[in-house]
């Protein structure tokens, strides 16, 4: 069996001995004339999880995640309420709180009908399943020696490996069910490295919607390992950043978060309905320099930001958020495709049946240019090059966004010189990419460790880009 | 409009932790069946209402129900641990088996273990955290909206909102673990909140303010978050940027909370063992100038971090974190004190309700003692290196010269070391005037380094 809906049936729900006939009274129950649209999201998880440290592997966990959301919409009012007992009267109650959101009314009538997947971007089996437990363990041991053979300064080592099992299924207000079952896996390396009292961390990793055996092909694991290392090596000899407004090349990959604060988050629907991002009511304007073209797209096979349908049974899609430079596309859920009167782009996501759906990004980057990344550093009399970031923030409405290098140069006479402490780098949504002036031939997404936080809600997400010049931005270091 | 109340009658606190307390002895003697030679098991149960509205419309209506509970189980120095939302027999059946595969796999670590028993609470303080609010949706709604119109009355440049929203829970919490303690406590959070966008020009600018408390009646008015959100949102319109200078900084109060956050996860055991704080054998010697003192009292009544008794089972106590600029303790758990050798303070889960003795000055002072300088109001970004200290983080406030706010400013960054600033510790101001766990007013650090234009 490896029907998603099939699978979420059976892992959802038969167990709780739910019914087709049950499903139909449920959205019944939830539905009335005076609801616009409604929908219940059934979801069943487990994770398993092992960290490592100082050589051995000090604990583990196991979660296990079951229940349902029940949502019910007219106009712009929402009401909604969740249960994680399955049985059809905690769910009727929930039905009930609900639907109190639009008064008046009679139950409705709908017939449960089953909406087959268009898009297989990963396999439903179970990743825990992948490798047995002795085996994860092995690895996460390779990983610490590797870490530590690489060079004796290294003096902690913390690895970690998670892998999930996600089934959803929801149903629509007329009946249609789709289902999802999404696996995820994800290995974490940080080191402490020591020279001369000084010590330095950093941390590396990757994931995806695969198996574990991702980690052990082409050495990817040990590939962490020696790369935390060789960033916080990279650190130990880093000099003060400079501080001031300067030309940036961010290197390719992970430091598309650019991509996700400045602009990504400004274009989500919910924001440009209602009218607090600084990019509403500018559909059609320039808003990136010529040749910058911005995609979110969740159809990349495996992605960690990738899913068959987004959370409220839509396709995921491709969608081109810029251009050539000219503002065409926002990101939408139900709620606000509808009261925007535009089409659905698969961009509904929820942290768990607990949670409200919104409007959210997949895996959002920037297409490839054609320069050569060589050239664009030869390019530059002095700046910075910044080619690792933590994470980043956004204000969408006054359009300031941050992020954070962890690994950077400067850039003097058009060489990559000195290594420089990590250092906030802050900008205008709206205008930092009207200021890209040489963009790489090199788009790279990034290794599969990213999680956006909106509204107190975590996603997966992924983002990329090729080696970008932007002509000013500003550096917040100390010299 | 009608909805049940967020609290189902049936269910009182007492039969409630009765009932939790009983899954909590099933999980033990379950891992006891299993092999176990100690065991661990927290359980909860919470209830809740949110509800949000924008420009005098309800928007959303939220009925939350949690359950969740963990186990962590011990075969000498190996441990497992698992946890799950279903509080079904089977699911404590199956997930106590989780926990003991996962600890057939885990290897021996010396430290792992339970606290010792001599150390576990006793008879359990009345903290005072249980206030449940039997507000319904309809008067909810009410009072969101009356705070959202409060913000929107304030001034004519408010010309936007992302809503006001009104939030009650009412939970339960019962630890329990091998020695024979079980210890549990019902209690409360309630918060109201609202978000308003202002216009100047083509400049628009959002702020928020919010009150939280776990009795209702302590909550703000929602006229007065409404007015201070308004107030807050329209001092930002006009901001601009300011050339890269070094200059002293003066945070807002509810922003020097986040510098006290920054200390005490660079004394938490976990962050000293594995050598990524900036403040590793930093105890007894000075780290702060001598007038700082930084108190933390976990038995705070009502208060919002208040606990009595710790993640490990162990009793809380009051203690000061640093005395006349002295770091005075570490906040320890079980396990990261057996790593340093040293004994736990009470502190696995962090710490509560932290406090920093307050100066003499109130805002106005502070802003004298400032001169010409930046006063911050909000900091955005990680920018943080806990290991070494460096901090560089996105800003906006205003510049100030001889004492008065000039202009605000955005698009800027501050930055310097932990070390730095805290030992730059000019004065700490007497104008607390934000929500949460953590007191303090306003401090005042020389020489940052601010990049802008």
């Amino acid at each position: 069996m490896t029907d998603p809906l099939d699978l979420a049936r059976d892992s959802i729900l038969a167990p709780a001995a739910l019914a087709d006939s049950d499903l139909d009274r449920l959205l019944g129950a939830l539905h009335s004339p005076a609801i616009d649209a409604a929908d219940i999201y059934f979801q069943s998880s487990r994770l398993q999880s092992w960290v490592l440290e100082d050589g051995i592997i000090r604990d583990g966990n196991f979660n296990i995640e079951r229940g349902a959301g029940l949502r019910a919409i007219s106009g712009e009012k929402t009401g909604f309420a969740y249960s994680d007992e399955l049985q059809l009267p905690a769910l009727e109650q929930a039905a009930r709180a609900a639907r109190a959101i639009a008064s008046g009314g009679q139950a409705g009538q709908v017939r449960i009908g089953s909406q087959p997947l268009r898009q297989r971007l990963y396999t439903p089996q179970d990743p825990i399943a992948s490798l047995d437990d002795a085996a994860k363990i092995a690895l996460l041991q390779q990983v610490d020696a590797e870490a530590r053979r690489c060079d004796p300064r290294v003096t902690q080592v913390v690895a970690s490996l998670v892998a999930a099992h996600d089934s959803m299924l929801v149903i629509a207000d007329d009946g249609r069910m789709s289902a999802d079952v999404r696996p995820l896996v994800r290995l974490s390396v940080s080191v402490v490295v020591e020279q001369d009292g000084r010590r330095e961390q950093a941390h590396s990793g990757g994931g995806a919607r695969l198996d574990l055996n991702y980690f052990t092909e082409q050495e990817r694991a040990l590939g962490y390992a020696r790369e935390a290392v060789r960033q916080a090596l990279v650190n130990l000899e880093a000099g003060p950043a400079p501080a001031g407004t300067m030309t940036v090349v961010l290197g390719p990959g992970w430091p598309g978060v650019l991509l996700h604060e400045a602009v990504g988050h400004g274009l989500e629907g919910d924001f440009n309905r209602k009218g607090s991002s600084a990019f509403a009511g500018r559909m059609g304007e320039r808003v990136a320099a010529p040749g910058v073209t911005v995609v979110d797209d969740g159809t990349l096979p495996g992605r960690r930001g990738s899913l068959n349908v987004d959370d409220e049974g839509t396709p995921t899609s491709n969608t081109t958020l810029i251009e050539d430079g000219i503002l065409i596309g926002y990101m939408q859920d139900r709620l606000n495709a509808r009261l925007m009167g535009v089409p659905l782009t698969g961009n509904g996501r929820r942290e768990s049946y607990a949670h409200l759906p919104m409007p959210r990004m997949t895996n959002t980057y920037m297409l490839a240019g054609d320069q050569d990344p060589a050239e664009i550093i030869a390019s530059v009399k002095r700046g910075l090059y910044a080619v690792n970031f933590g994470g980043g923030q956004v204000d969408i409405t006054s359009g300031k966004f941050t992020f954070s290098a962890s690994e950077a140069y400067l850039i003097e006479d058009g060489r990559i010189g000195r290594p420089v402490k990590g250092a906030t780098l802050i900008g205008n949504g709206p205008d930092v990419l009207t200021r890209v002036s040489m963009i790489g031939n090199d788009l790279r997404l990034d290794e599969g460790v990213g999680t956006c936080g909106k509204e107190g809600q975590s996603v997966p997400v992924g983002v990329g880009q090729p080696t970008l010049k932007i002509d000013a931005l500003t550096v917040g270091g100390t010299a | 409009m009608q909805a049940p109340a967020p609290m189902d009658p049936a269910i009182t606190p007492a039969n409630q932790q009765a009932r939790l307390e009983q899954i909590i002895n099933d999980l033990l003697a379950e891992a006891k069946r299993c092999g176990a030679s100690a065991a661990e098991a927290v359980a909860s149960a919470s209830t809740g209402l949110e509800v949000g509205v924008r420009l005098g419309e309800v928007e959303t209506v939220e009925h939350t129900r949690d359950n969740g509970l963990g186990i962590s189980v011990y075969f000498g120095q190996c441990k497992g641990s698992a946890s799950t939302s279903d509080l079904s027999p089977e699911a404590i059946r199956d997930t106590v088996r989780q926990a003991c595969s996962i600890a057939s796999h885990t290897q021996p670590d010396r430290c792992a273990g339970l606290a010792p028993a001599e150390l576990m609470a006793g008879e359990l303080p009345d903290l005072d955290l249980n206030h449940p609010w039997p507000i319904g949706v309809a008067d909810a709604i009410q009072l969101a909206i009356a705070c959202e119109d409060a913000a929107r009355a304030t001034d004519p440049r408010i010309v936007n909102s992302e809503g006001a929203s009104i939030s009650t829970h009412a939970g339960l919490k019962v630890y329990g673990n091998s020695h024979g303690f079980v210890g549990g406590y019902p209690s409360t959070r309630h918060g109201l909140s609202v978000a308003v966008i202002g216009k100047a020009g083509d400049q628009m600018q959002r702020d928020y303010w919010y009150s939280s408390a776990r009795a209702a009646a302590d909550l703000e008015s929602p006229e007065a978050v409404g007015r201070r959100a308004a107030e807050r949102t329209v001092a930002r319109l006009g901001a601009r940027r300011i050339g890269t200078r070094r200059a002293p900084v003066l945070f807002q109060a509810e922003l020097a909370a986040g510098l006290l956050r920054h200390l005490t996860s660079a004394i938490h055991g976990a962050s000293l063992y594995r050598k990524t704080s900036f403040l590793l054998d930093r105890l007894d010697t000075a780290i702060f100038p001598g007038f700082v003192r930084i108190h933390e009292e976990p038995h705070r009544r009502r208060g919002l971090a208040s606990a009595p008794f710790d993640a490990d089972g162990v009793a809380t106590r009051a203690k000061d974190l640093v005395t006349g600029g002295v770091l005075a303790s570490y906040l320890l758990d079980h396990y990261s004190a057996c790593r340093l050798g040293l004994q736990t303070t009470g502190n696995a889960g962090g710490a509560r309700n932290v406090s920093v003795a307050m100066g003499e000055h109130d805002r106005a002072g502070m802003l004298r003692l400032l001169g010409t300088g930046l006063y911050v109001t909000e900091l955005m970004g990680q920018g943080v290196n806990a290991t070494t200290g460096d901090y560089s983080r996105g800003a906006a406030g205003f510049w100030v010269e001889d004492g008065v706010p000039r202009f605000p400013v955005e698009e800027i960054t501050i930055a310097g070391n932990l070390k730095d600033m805290y030992l730059g510790l000019l004065a700490i101001g007497n104008d607390c005037d934000f929500p949460g766990s953590t007191t303090t007013g306003s401090w005042l650090i020389d020489n940052m380094t601010i990049a802008g234009e």
